[in-house]
């Protein structure tokens, strides 16, 4: 079955840096992908790519965006704005600031469904309560005719996801839909998310640099290091055999997944020097972090191999731990 | 919370505050009046033509004009409480009165005057940018720092020069045709081609100013997450510019309107002083060159007042427009 | 015309004009999607706003300020205009409200008289000339005098705080609240109008301006780490305010006071024309009064006058703006 979206090859450029170098990657239908990185990876410009929505001095320079058939890339202005809102919609890290604060989040929500079903003011306001409802924001009938400033941050993001799922999106990206949001928060977003996603049939791009997020909602994740996609696996591979040894060093660093590592047992790693030495990398943009380098990685960046069905990854130099006795990616 | 709840209390905040002002314009107002060279009895006696000392003693003593000053600062007040701003002998009616008449004529004028700064700067604004940092943009910039450059009195007379004297279009001065007696339409049209010329003088060294403040504040609105988002969901520029943008945008502009009475006031006294408008400013330079200063100051008064009100009445357009304010 | 909307005008162009150093980049061919949005990195990447003061680096402020083609013109015009007022009365030593000519000659018609006579056959280009004299001085003067006072009562208000603020906030605010032209008309019919009254009018009400934003630097700078060392070291209120604050509270100040000058020669014109200016000077006001009568014959006696004030203003005005652009520092947008 063809995928829903099928990015190809993607390479978006800034005057004087490469954010994004030869990204692709697949969804299906009904799935969730996560794309994960630290920030500087280029993962929110991936996303704001996908929408055409990028910041005015970037530049897709090579690639294509395939959803559903058609080149995104390749649409004019009109035919883009219609498939935002309807049939691609996204979802923002920051839900203080990304809704409009003098207009109610009933008109905000209602707007989409004028823009793009044509529902009259009435129509458009009871789907609007009906909305709010799905994303369980309780006393919807009180509540939409609510300003912004009047709304927690966690209700604000659901009002955000309302708005974007108004019109039964076949894609649906998050940006780092819960970074900004209490832990406790977190939990409820992202199963909401989850719910709708299985109600409407719908496919979740997820960006986050949270791990944990990864392990329980991914069907299918992509890590990006410096713009480029470095691992894609399933969660649970990546978590027990992660083979590129920058998801190694992210796995090492991250506390909550070792659940039965004690403090005492060891100090974290962390994983020395910081993303921007990749700037000027003419092989792996890693290399200067990673401690396998070799004379080679800087010679030629690694191009992605296929391991083991449904893996991905891009260092020539890895193998399993498993096969390896005492390997730890956990160094003690 | 509703609008009106809201508005509610942004009035009553504005209105306590004003009060001391007021008080202290009032105070100054007097002090400025005992410092006027002459009185009410050299007035009075300049209109008659000459008075000998008795009679001016015996004037001074009957309006209490030889009162210690506190006295009069109280007989002063009692007056305002009552409305009254003095006499003129040389219009011959209560300077309140006087001013009664006048004032519909500036109010208008200025009102008409404020429209138009208002409605050409927002667009001139929002045309500078949208086309930020290029060629159109330094054109238009160039061209508002010119407005705000030329005298209100003197594009005043070049406007009569050019559309008066050469052209013939529209009239040089008053406020209507004298001695007509049209009615309904056609009175609205005669009036209002009498107040393009003056209006206009008044508003062009505002349009500068709007258009550089919608500038601004566009460009700052255009760069917040709840314009990407409007984006997202597929509006075009056009929506997210006129639902999203300017509704935010335009909320510091209506609260610099307000600020911009006081300079109104001002720019009035030489435009209407060049059109021979029947209005307030127009008074103010009589009452100059008559060396009335009971007219002049209670000009000076009512036009303090008028700011205050201009000022609160602006508080709450802006509580209105943004629901963030007086919501604690 | 309001020293009020002065301070405003500028204070509210902080998002500066695109010099040519710093050009956006082509539109793509989506223009709605141009905007470069602040936050496309994840939080941890953004850069930090420093909290510090921003050192204005004078030498860079220079260079920037005589990069700008349209502040270089006003700054050549305003020069031009000083030497003219200089040299007037060595160039034309007569009093330009002597008769010299003929009557109503027009700009032209008589070599003698390149900008022709007025109704009284006196000489327009020596009466604009010599009119650029009482304007700078008016002008220069005014400011220079409202800006110290100003500067004291906004710095005293902001530094010191409590009782000494709110009694000078009311006073700001009385200023503030009656319509400066109006006053300025009332104080120099008061005064009798000649111009060391006008001067000191002028002075009185474009001080609250300055007043206002020097009190808005000094309560943000008192706050900084820099102020606290001073106090901590002993130093006495006066040293601190003159030696600690008021340097790094100068730049919004310097931008202000080029747009009260033009304030100051606009208001003075205004006086000038309604008869309220010095009877003994010319001035370019007065010029335009006087030949108000004439606009149906000779209105090139309206016309060149003012033609001198707006392009003096306009030149002050584009200093003005250029300071602006050197003196404040940009928003950075990270891209």
């Amino acid at each position: 079955m063809a995928p829903l979206l099928h990015v190809d090859n993607l390479t978006i450029r800034f005057p004087r840096a490469e954010p994004v170098s030869n990204l692709s990657f697949e969804i299906a239908e009904g799935e969730t992908l996560a794309i994960v990185g630290e920030s500087g990876s280029g993962k929110s410009l991936t996303a704001l790519a996908l929408m055409q929505l990028l910041p005015r001095a970037a530049k897709v320079a090579s690639g294509r965006i395939r959803f559903n058939g058609r080149d995104l890339l390749q649409l004019d202005a009109r035919e883009m704005r219609r498939l935002r809102g309807s049939e691609i919609a996204m979802i923002f890290q920051e839900p203080m600031t990304s809704l409009n604060p003098v207009m109610t989040i009933g008109r905000q929500i209602a707007e989409v469904l004028k823009v793009h079903e044509r529902l009259s003011g009435r129509a458009a306001r009871k789907r609007a309560i009906e909305l709010l409802e799905l994303v369980r924001i309780p006393a919807p009938e009180k509540r939409v005719d609510d300003y912004p400033h009047q709304l927690s941050g966690g209700m604000r993001q659901r009002v955000m996801i309302a708005m974007a799922v108004a019109c039964k999106p076949k894609l649906l990206i998050a940006d780092e839909p819960t970074t900004a949001l209490d832990v406790t928060i977190q939990a409820q977003v992202l199963d909401l998310l989850d719910t709708l996603r299985r109600e409407l049939q719908m496919a979740v791009v997820l960006i986050t640099h949270d791990l944990g997020v990864v392990s329980q909602w991914a069907d299918k994740v992509v890590v990006m290091y410096a713009g480029r996609k470095v691992e894609q696996a399933l969660p649970g591979d990546l978590f027990n055999d992660p083979l590129h040894p920058y998801t190694r060093g992210l796995l090492a660093a991250s506390p909550r997944l070792k659940n039965d590592f004690h403090y005492r047992d060891g100090a974290l790693t962390e994983i020395p020097g910081s993303i921007v030495s990749a700037a000027g990398e003419a092989g792996c943009p890693f290399r200067p972090r990673c401690d396998q380098a070799r004379a080679s990685c800087g010679q030629r960046v690694p191009q992605l191999t296929i391991p083991a069905p449904d893996r991905l990854v891009a260092c020539p130099f890895t193998s399993s731990i498993k096969a390896v006795p005492h390997a730890a990616a956990f160094s003690l | 919370m509703p609008a009106l709840v809201r508005i509610g209390r942004t009035l009553r905040r504005t209105l306590l505050q004003a009060i001391p002002t007021m008080l202290g314009i009032v105070i100054l107002n007097f002090f400025l009046l005992q410092l006027a060279p002459g009185d009410a009895a050299d007035v009075m006696a300049g209109e008659a033509g000459s008075a000998t000392e008795e009679s001016m003693a015996a004037l001074r003593s009957r309006f209490g004009l030889d009162n210690p000053v506190l006295v009069q600062l109280m007989h002063y007040l009692n007056n305002l409480a009552h409305f009254s701003l003095g006499f003129s002998p040389r219009y011959g009616m209560p300077v309140a009165d006087l001013i009664g008449q006048r004032l519909p004529g500036t109010l208008t004028l200025m009102a008409v005057a404020l429209v138009i700064a208002i409605c050409l700067g927002v667009v001139l604004g929002s045309l500078m940018a949208t086309f930020a940092g290029r060629l159109p943009d330094r054109l238009l910039s160039i061209f508002s720092l010119l407005f705000y450059s030329i005298p209100s009195f003197w594009i005043g007379l070049m406007l009569i020069i050019f559309f008066s004297v050469k052209l013939g279009w529209l009239p040089s001065g008053g406020s209507g045709t004298i001695g007509s007696r049209l009615t309904g339409w056609s009175a609205f049209v005669d009036k209002a081609r009498y107040m393009v010329l003056p209006a206009t003088s008044l508003a062009l060294f505002y349009v500068a100013i709007y258009a550089r403040l919608t500038r601004a504040s566009m460009l700052e609105v255009k760069n917040q997450d709840f314009v990407r988002t409007a984006y997202a969901k597929g509006l075009t520029p056009f929506g997210v510019t006129a639902r999203h943008i300017l509704r935010n945008a335009l909320i510091p502009i209506t609260t610099m309107a307000g600020m911009h009475i006081g300079g109104m006031l001002g720019g009035a006294v030489v435009v209407e002083t060049v059109y021979s408008w029947p209005g307030l400013g127009r008074l103010a330079f009589e009452a100059v060159m008559g060396r009335d200063f009971t007219v002049l100051l209670g000009i000076l008064l009512l036009s303090s007042l008028l700011v205050i009100i201009a000022n609160a009445v602006v508080d709450l357009v802006h509580a209105w427009l943004d629901p963030r304010i007086g919501a604690r | 015309m309001s020293s009020t909307d002065i301070g405003t005008f500028h204070s509210v162009a902080r998002t500066p004009y695109a010099s040519s150093a710093e050009a956006e980049p082509p539109v793509t061919s989506n223009p709605a999607d141009g905007p470069a949005w602040s936050n496309v990195k994840a939080p941890d990447a953004r850069s930090q706003q420093s909290s510090t003061v921003t050192v204005t680096n004078g030498r860079r402020a220079l260079k920037v300020f005589l990069s700008n083609p349209n502040a270089l013109f006003g700054t050549s015009f305003l020069v031009f205009v000083i030497v003219i007022a200089l040299l007037a009365p060595v160039l034309y030593p007569d009093d330009p409200l002597s008769m010299v000519g003929r009557p109503f000659l027009w700009p032209g018609q008589d070599s003698a008289f390149p900008l022709g006579t007025d109704s009284l056959g006196r000489d327009v280009l020596s009466g604009i000339l010599h009119g650029s004299r009482i304007s700078l001085f008016v002008g220069l003067t005014a400011t220079a005098l409202g800006l110290t006072f100003g500067v004291l009562v906004g710095s005293l208000a902001g530094y010191f705080g409590g009782w000494v603020d709110d009694v000078l906030v009311r006073l700001i605010e009385i200023f503030q609240t009656l319509p400066s032209f109006v006053l300025l008309v009332v104080l120099v019919a008061i005064a009798q109008p000649s111009a060391t009254t006008v001067t000191l009018a002028i002075a009185v009400i474009s001080w609250p301006t300055v007043a206002r934003l020097t009190r808005a630097e000094f309560r943000a700078i008192r706050e900084k780490d820099f102020v606290m060392a001073a106090r901590s070291l002993g130093y006495g209120h006066a040293r601190i305010i003159f030696r600690e604050i008021l340097p790094n509270a100068l730049p919004p100040i310097i931008v202000t006071s080029s747009v009260m000058v033009a304030t100051a020669i606009l208001m003075e014109s205004a006086l000038s024309f309604m008869g309220l200016g010095d009877p003994n000077v010319v001035s370019w006001g007065s010029m335009i009064g006087t030949g108000r009568e004439l606009v149906r014959t000779a209105w090139y006696l309206t016309a060149l006058p003012g033609l001198a004030i707006v392009f003096t203003v306009l030149a002050l005005n584009l200093i003005g703006d250029g300071l602006n652009d050197a003196l404040n520092p940009r928003f950075s947008q990270d891209r």
